[in-house]
């Protein structure tokens, strides 16, 4: 099992580095083909909202394991400007960006675990777990 | 300034591109750039995006489909995808993309049959 | 004072007696199971549990040195829990043990004080040990029952190639979150292999149909749409189209038929094919 690691996203081409590396992770962890695909799907997701709305941050990629269940825990930080409400950003179809608002939802729906802190001026964190 | 660039392919009056990396926004936008150009200055009737080399689809590269599909569109011509992994197809239902407006065949065989009129639509 | 005389030493010393006793027990323990192990393995099994317990209780306390044991029992658990042992039986592997110890304890000790000293050590010894087979034990059953759940799903939901581009995929049973997942995976998968342009998901055998039902199959519509196969529900008993239209659910643009027969049909003249009776 990997130790944790931190990736930097100040471009586009990191978000294609976190996409590779939480697949290294998931398929090391031995998960089944459609929870590797949801759980890249959603760093992808998350990291790119990290380096377009936040202005670049980090991910923290963290292995787990307890007891019979492998798992992937990743924190995507920003120091951009933060959500102001965060109720609104979660629904679907909401956007900022002029995507089409699926990320913050979406990335929840393929995930286990979601929680996200934000407020303006903050920056904003969002750790997802996903379990194989 | 990455000079790499996906490959389109003219086969007839139809356009081939196979996405075989895994393409960082950039890249997608500029694919997006290049297909148009191309569908315009050949006056090609269809477009063929082979995606079975994807193992994941966003939503950045679901707007990106999208985005070519009404492009070609209002070029007069049409855009079938085909070849998407069971695996993705799964998550972007999950995902909530279902990518409407988007035709969609399940090889490349298939693809072409629709695109020159042989089969009705999926 | 005479050196101390150590467990490791104690049982080294009075290695065939043990296992002699030891193996008696075990047999008549065993009752019912006495023929699933062969005599030669179990004595083999024995005395390899012997030695390197022996191993373990001379390195202390280090984890390290208890590791080969730990393995070796882990895995006799594993193979016990195969072959139908309850935990028990498994457990009085170890437990059968004590009797035979602690005759060579009592032997080899002339101070009664040393004597309940080691009682007590190696009676915590292989209590954990014992219990470390329950567990193991527990493990294996548990990884057994959830193969042979995911199995049973994969066996329930066939998908059938009724022409060449025409898949049927009768669903019998409830269609829970879990059960849609192993079946989106196979249709899917079975689109590819064959290449085929329509899916019939026939629900003759689906009890209830409420909105989460509902959600599963339109999902499932939608990803087999996604890789180019356009589904078709069939199976839709009165009750359920009146259930689908007081629930409220959209089925959009999904074509829908009373009967596999009906959705058969469409599926053929939506390829362009025709069945037709020959003249004799």
């Amino acid at each position: 099992m990997s130790p944790p690691e931190v990736v930097e996203i100040r471009g586009p081409q990191d978000v294609v580095a976190v996409r590779q590396l939480v697949r290294a992770r998931a398929l090391e962890l031995k998960f089944s083909l459609v929870n590797q695909t949801k759980v890249v799907t959603a760093a992808s997701e998350l990291a790119r909202n990290a380096l377009v709305h936040g202005g670049g941050g980090q991910a923290l990629l963290e292995s787990l394991e307890t007891g019979t269940r492998r798992g992937l825990r990743l924190t995507f930080t920003d120091q951009g400007p933060g959500i102001a409400d965060i109720a609104r950003a979660m629904t679907d179809g909401f956007t900022t960006g002029g995507g089409l608002g699926l990320g913050l939802s979406g990335a929840k729906r393929l995930c286990d675990e979601f929680s996200i802190t934000s407020s303006p001026g903050e920056g904003t964190a969002t750790v997802i777990t996903k379990w194989g | 300034m990455s000079v790499e660039r996906i490959p389109i392919l003219k086969m007839g009056s139809i356009l081939l591109v196979s996405i075989q990396v895994d393409m960082h926004d950039q890249l997608a936008l500029q694919l997006q750039d290049d297909l148009t150009a191309r569908i315009a200055s050949t006056g090609a009737r269809g477009v063929l995006l082979d995606i079975s080399s994807l193992e994941i689809v966003d939503s950045f590269i679901g707007r990106m489909l999208s985005n070519i599909a009404g492009m070609s569109r209002v070029l007069d011509a049409e855009t079938v995808v085909v070849g998407m992994r069971p695996a993705v197809a799964i998550t972007l239902v999950e995902l909530g993309l279902s990518l409407p407006g988007i035709r969609t065949a399940v090889n490349v065989e298939k693809g072409i049959e629709l695109l020159t009129g042989r089969l009705p639509s999926a | 004072m005479p050196p101390e005389v150590t467990l490791p030493q104690i049982i080294s010393a009075n290695e065939r007696a043990i296992l002699d006793d030891w193996l008696r027990l075990q047999q008549e323990a065993a009752g019912g199971r006495r023929g699933l192990i062969k005599d030669e393995t179990l004595k083999s099994q024995s005395a390899e549990f012997l030695s390197l317990l022996a191993g373990a209780m001379t390195g202390g306390d280090r984890s390290a040195a208890w590791a080969p044991l730990n393995e070796f029992l882990t895995e006799l658990s594993r193979a016990r829990a195969v072959l139908g042992f309850s935990s028990s039986e498994t457990a009085t592997f170890i437990f059968s043990l004590k009797q035979p110890l602690f005759q060579a304890l009592r032997k080899s000790h002339t101070d009664p004080a040393k004597l309940a000293d080691d009682i007590w050590a190696t009676t915590q010894v292989l209590d954990r040990l014992g219990l470390q087979t329950t567990e193991s034990f527990i493990t294996t059953r548990e990884q057994m029952i959830n193969r042979q759940q995911q199995e049973m799903m994969e066996l329930s939901t066939p998908v059938v190639q009724l022409w060449a581009g025409i898949l049927a995929l009768p669903l019998i049973g409830t269609l829970d979150s879990a059960r849609t997942q192993v079946v989106m995976e196979n249709l899917l998968q079975r689109i590819v292999d064959t290449g085929s342009a329509i899916a019939i998901l026939d629900i003759t055998g689906v009890p209830t149909v409420d909105t989460l039902v509902a959600q599963h199959l339109l999902k499932t519509v939608a990803a087999a749409r996604l890789m180019g196969a356009d589904c078709i529900i069939s199976g839709i008993r009165p009750q359920i189209a009146q259930t689908i239209v007081h629930l409220g659910v959209e089925l959009g643009s999904v074509t829908t038929k009373a009967t596999l027969a009906d959705a058969f049909a469409v599926a053929l003249s939506r390829l362009n094919l025709s069945i037709e009776q020959r003249a004799r």
